[in-house]
């Protein structure tokens, strides 16, 4: 649809816009970023100034940024997507070339007063290109060979971009979210199949040639891969961070061990404790209920979303709230699964908690979207 | 291009069959989670929750305080001070040789200590704290703690030390406390953890390391959290230990004092024994080092000193060291003959001055010789040729059989380090110890305290306390464990003659009170005493004793000493044992010269419960007054139940 399409009088205008807002969407939001911040005031040592306040500084822009995104009429994502998505291909090179270098990899890129991570934007853009994409394509085209390559070029593109930096994680979320992307779409599922079946092939291969005459990767390299899936065959190397973590989650018990009292946290136990593993300092400190209350919020936030995609007649408004709530799904549940010991420690921050401006404000903009999204819906 | 409608249904099916699908896998994903979280945070708890203890809390030791030492009048004789010093962690110093440089302004440290500690701290982890001080003044502290801020990772800290503040005087006695070393470790069968602590202080020698057990106390426990780096965050729980016990010695913090004052830099050494209980007043070797230098680690130069010492300062010669009695060794084999019925109080030996033996002469002190001589003035006038011809009559298994009976020869357990057992010598002795045959030559030696015959002070005194009861005295070193008192032995009677004891009272009595004593010339007689000492041995290893008790009723005690040079020093001792300390005059000795036939006996002092037997003695106590109490009554001869007046004094030589 065009914004021609979209008639003035069937969707909300003015200040009336804030009474159609998916208001559910924005006290779940509230209520995780605000847990977030408790726990980064409490793996801080209750010294708020070094991770709370700048967190609390952006939550606030990015949900002022979330409620002006929301006035936005839904159309202008779609004129905009494939703008957005070349302008992150865009970043993404600059960050290649003169990108800002951190922990050995460069993902940053400064731009005076704010520094940019280019590759969460691309998650965004991402999902709106192709869901302006699977909007302007006839839906009985979606499953043929040439127009399912083309998103396919699309999402690895920036994936190989992300890659070079490096970064895996991002690279594998983009190709998760991508991928959902299409599957919500309709893309035939064979295709799904095929891509699942040639990896898991592929992967078994690799791991089956070990030891025999066509070895396809050098020796140290599956002992990377041993590492990477088990970590605790290396447990002061990469299995300590992952070890304490466990320790840390599974001591929490039913109701943990208070606030500001995790022995694993604040004796500096965990590794990463304010980004990547602050759900294990929640999970030691609030127990069980803490962790299965946040689950419970994520999942809310979830189940709002897709409510909000499945009664909007809009296709492209739709796609776009699926992508980015699966996006948002693919942050947690990656987080949880790799502090849990479930998936290999791939650095994905737990949504809203994580200490990280980028990421933050990146997220709560894209809610803005899907607030734009369910606003705007004809009705 | 607007959308058809049916477009649009069809879209909106499509995304909803698609939206559910996923949302499926999603719910299924966030099941798993859950599940696993429950697996983890419920199911598996507590195996976490001990892990997540481990980690972080340690239990730390709190060392005891050890236990005191007072003297029989609650005078602490070995204390606890506070041991002030700064230490150093590099990980909070930043820049630990800028950090350093600015200590330099507050404490006196070398160049090469600096680089040496600089060095030490290079070594250690981060997070060790390394000291940087030891033994700092309060004021140095202070400065060291106002400063801080200017010195970051230095700590000041505080601990408890070993001190002995009456320094040198129970050096010997107490022996003293060290650091814990391997090898100390390797000789306990199940080390307590608290001495694994760097700053523990285990007893080395003496008492310290006899009594160990009872002056460590018990560790207290702290429970603390740990951070991954091992350094302390807080304090989750604190068990306070005990302080070991307090120990209360027999010795006379004044009286031991005052020994080892009067000794001096001599080799020497003396013990003053309480006749009655046993109880060692003294116990003084000389000359002393001072223990505080072991504590602190003693220094290189220092030690060798000590060492190499031909007086062997380190030495405890009150029990260590073994010497040859002397004429102090006679009562023994009189009380042997005496006992054995093969001469009594009336037997007299003819003295020309010597005697000749299997063709050999054996010279009496006296070369004019003492004419006839009985078992009184044998020990009067100490005449060697009485006990030649005893030894002869009677046999050295007699007299070594007595010299056991009354303590020589025997070892004496006490909490002292390597407590020499002395030599009572008899046949089965030489065979066994030099393959030979027991001569007769050596029956006449031993008989005056010579030859194979050899006794410590402590030995020595005991056989005057026994002579002086008649019951088998024991000394007795520790009054009270933790207030509750070592009972006083009830010392069997030795089973000998009164009357027997009583002729042997009378002679060591007129050693000093008689008026041909070989002491009669000494400035102080107390009582009944008797001394010897050996000849003809030059050098520092000149070798004399005294022996003696007093008669004072109240006042017992008997004095053990060896050593020559000790000798003329024994008098203000003897003085002091009997009037109490600082009331017996320190009035030059007037003794000091030669004794008749060149024998400087002594002085040997001597206590009451000989005088108890104070008819051994009639005449008495007004010499002790006259002379040890004049200038300062002393009380307790005041009641003494001396009869002044007793007799005047006769020729003095």
């Amino acid at each position: 649809m065009s914004y021609l399409d979209y008639s003035s009088d069937q969707t909300p205008t003015g200040w009336r816009k804030i009474l159609y807002l998916n208001w559910p969407l924005v006290f779940l939001l509230a209520s995780v970023a605000s847990a977030g911040l408790l726990m980064l005031y409490s793996v801080s040592g209750g010294r708020a100034e070094v991770w709370a306040e700048p967190q609390l500084e952006r939550f606030v822009v990015g949900m002022a940024a979330m409620f002006a995104l929301a006035f936005v009429p839904i159309w202008f994502w779609r004129s905009i997507s494939v703008v957005a998505y070349v302008a992150c291909l865009a970043l993404l090179v600059m960050v290649d070339v003169i990108g800002h270098n951190a922990m050995g990899a460069q993902r940053w890129l400064d731009l005076g007063p704010i520094k940019l991570q280019p590759s969460e934007l691309t998650k965004i853009a991402l999902v709106l290109l192709l869901a302006a994409y699977y909007d302007w394509l006839d839906l009985d085209r979606v499953s043929r060979p040439l127009w399912v390559l083309i998103p396919v070029v699309l999402i690895l593109t920036p994936t190989a971009l992300v890659l070079v930096q490096p970064d895996l994680g991002t690279s594998l979320m983009l190709v998760a979210g991508g991928g959902i992307m299409m599957f919500v779409a309709g893309v035939s599922l064979w295709y799904f199949g095929a891509v699942i079946a040639a990896v898991g092939g592929l992967v078994f291969a690799v791991l089956k040639s070990r030891g025999t005459d066509w070895q396809l990767l050098h020796d140290y390299q599956f002992r990377r891969i041993d590492t990477f899936l088990d970590p605790t065959t290396d447990p002061l190397g990469a299995g300590y961070n992952i070890t304490q973590a466990q320790i840390a989650l599974g001591s929490g018990g039913w109701s943990g061990r208070g606030f500001m009292q995790g022995t694993q946290s604040r004796l500096n136990f965990l590794p990463e404790k304010h980004t990547d593993f602050i759900f294990t300092t929640l999970a030691e400190e609030f127990g069980f209920v803490g962790t299965i209350s946040l689950l419970g919020l994520y999942t809310l936030i979830l189940a709002f979303c897709l409510y909000s995609a499945l009664t909007n007649r809009d296709r492209f408004a739709s796609l776009l709230t699926l992508g980015i709530a699966a996006t948002f799904f693919l942050y947690f549940a990656v987080n949880m699964g790799m502090v849990m010991g479930l998936l290999p420690v791939v650095g994905v921050p737990l949504p809203m908690v994580s200490y990280g401006g980028t990421q933050l404000m990146i997220l709560l903009m894209a809610f803005g979207v899907v607030q734009s999204a369910h606003v705007n819906r004809p009705r | 291009m607007k959308k058809s409608p049916r477009e649009v249904i069809e879209s909106s099916r499509s995304i909803t069959r698609r939206g559910l699908m996923l949302t499926g896998i999603q719910a299924a994903v966030v099941a798993t989670l859950g599940w696993r979280l429950k697996s983890m945070q419920l199911d598996r708890a507590d195996e976490f929750r001990l892990l997540s203890d481990g980690n972080s809390v340690k239990l730390r030791l709190l060392p005891p305080a050890r236990g005191l030492i007072h003297d029989r009048h609650g005078v602490i004789i070995a204390g606890n001070e506070a041991n002030y010093r700064a230490t150093i962690t590099r990980e909070e110093a930043g820049d630990p040789g800028a950090v350093i440089a600015r200590l330099r302004h507050l404490i006196p440290m070398t160049d090469t200590a600096a680089a040496a500690l600089l060095a030490d701290i290079g070594r250690r982890s981060a997070i060790t704290p390394v000291v940087v001080a030891d033994r700092l003044t309060w004021d140095q502290f202070a400065s060291i703690a106002v400063n801080a801020p200017a010195l970051p990772g230095v700590t000041p800290e505080s601990g408890l030390s070993r001190s002995y503040p009456r320094g040198g005087d129970f050096a010997h006695v107490l022996g003293y406390v060290g650091p814990v070393s391997d090898y100390d470790l390797s000789k306990i069968e199940n080390p307590d953890p608290v001495l694994m602590l760097p700053e523990f202080q285990l007893g080395k020698l003496g008492v310290e390391a006899k009594l160990e057990t009872d002056l460590r106390g018990k560790a207290g426990t702290r429970r603390v959290e740990v951070n991954s780096a091992g350094r302390e965050m807080r304090e989750l729980e604190r068990i306070e230990g005990e302080q070991g016990a307090t120990v209360q010695m027999t010795l006379d913090a004044a009286l031991q004092n005052f020994a080892i004052q009067r000794l001096g830099e001599e080799s020497a050494a003396a013990v003053v024994l309480d006749v009655q209980t046993g109880d060692i007043l003294a116990s003084a070797s000389a000359p002393t080092f001072d223990p505080n230098l072991f504590v602190r680690g003693i220094s290189g130069p220092d030690y060798r000193a000590l060492m190499e010492h031909d007086h062997r300062p380190l030495a405890d010669k009150t029990v260590q060291g073994v010497y040859p009695p002397g004429s102090t060794f006679k009562m023994v084999p009189l009380l042997a003959g005496l006992e054995s019925g093969l001469i009594d109080g009336g037997t007299h030996y003819y003295c020309p001055g010597h005697t000749t033996v299997a063709g050999r002469r054996f010279h009496c002190w006296s070369r004019a010789g003492h004419g006839s001589v009985g078992p009184v003035a044998s020990l009067e006038r100490s005449c060697d040729v009485f006990y030649y011809e005893l030894a002869q009559k009677i046999g050295i298994d007699r007299i070594a059989a007595m010299a056991r009976r009354l303590g020589i020869g025997v070892r004496h357990e006490l909490p002292m380090s390597a407590i020499a057992e002395g030599i009572a010598p008899d046949r089965a002795w030489k065979r066994a110890r030099h393959d030979q045959e027991w001569q007769v030559g050596d029956s006449i030696n031993a008989s005056i305290g010579q030859g194979y015959v050899l006794a410590s002070p402590l030995q020595l005194a005991v056989m005057t306390a026994r002579v002086a009861t008649g019951r088998e005295v024991r000394p007795r070193l520790v009054r009270a464990v933790d207030g509750t008192p070592v009972p006083v032995g009830d010392f069997p009677d030795l089973g000998l003659s009164d009357a027997h004891l009583r002729i042997a009272r009378a002679g060591m009595d007129a050693v000093m009170n008689g008026d041909r004593g070989t002491a009669a010339r000494a400035d102080h007689r107390a009582g009944m005493a008797h001394g010897g000492q050996d000849r003809d041995q030059p050098g520092p290893q000149h070798h004399g004793s005294r022996t003696g008790a007093g008669r004072d009723l109240e006042r017992p005690a008997a004095v053990g000493a060896a050593r020559p040079r000790a000798v003329r020093l024994l008098c203000p001792v003897r003085r002091a044992a009997l009037c109490g300390v600082g009331r017996g005059r320190t009035r030059r000795r007037r003794v000091g010269g030669r004794g008749p036939g060149g024998a400087r006996h002594p002085a040997v002092r001597p206590g009451g419960r000989a005088a108890a037997a104070g008819r051994l003695s009639p005449r008495p106590a007004r010499r002790d007054r006259g002379d040890a109490c004049k200038d300062a009554p002393c009380a307790r001869h005041g009641r003494a139940g001396v009869r002044p007046g007793a007799g005047l004094r006769g020729r003095r030589r």
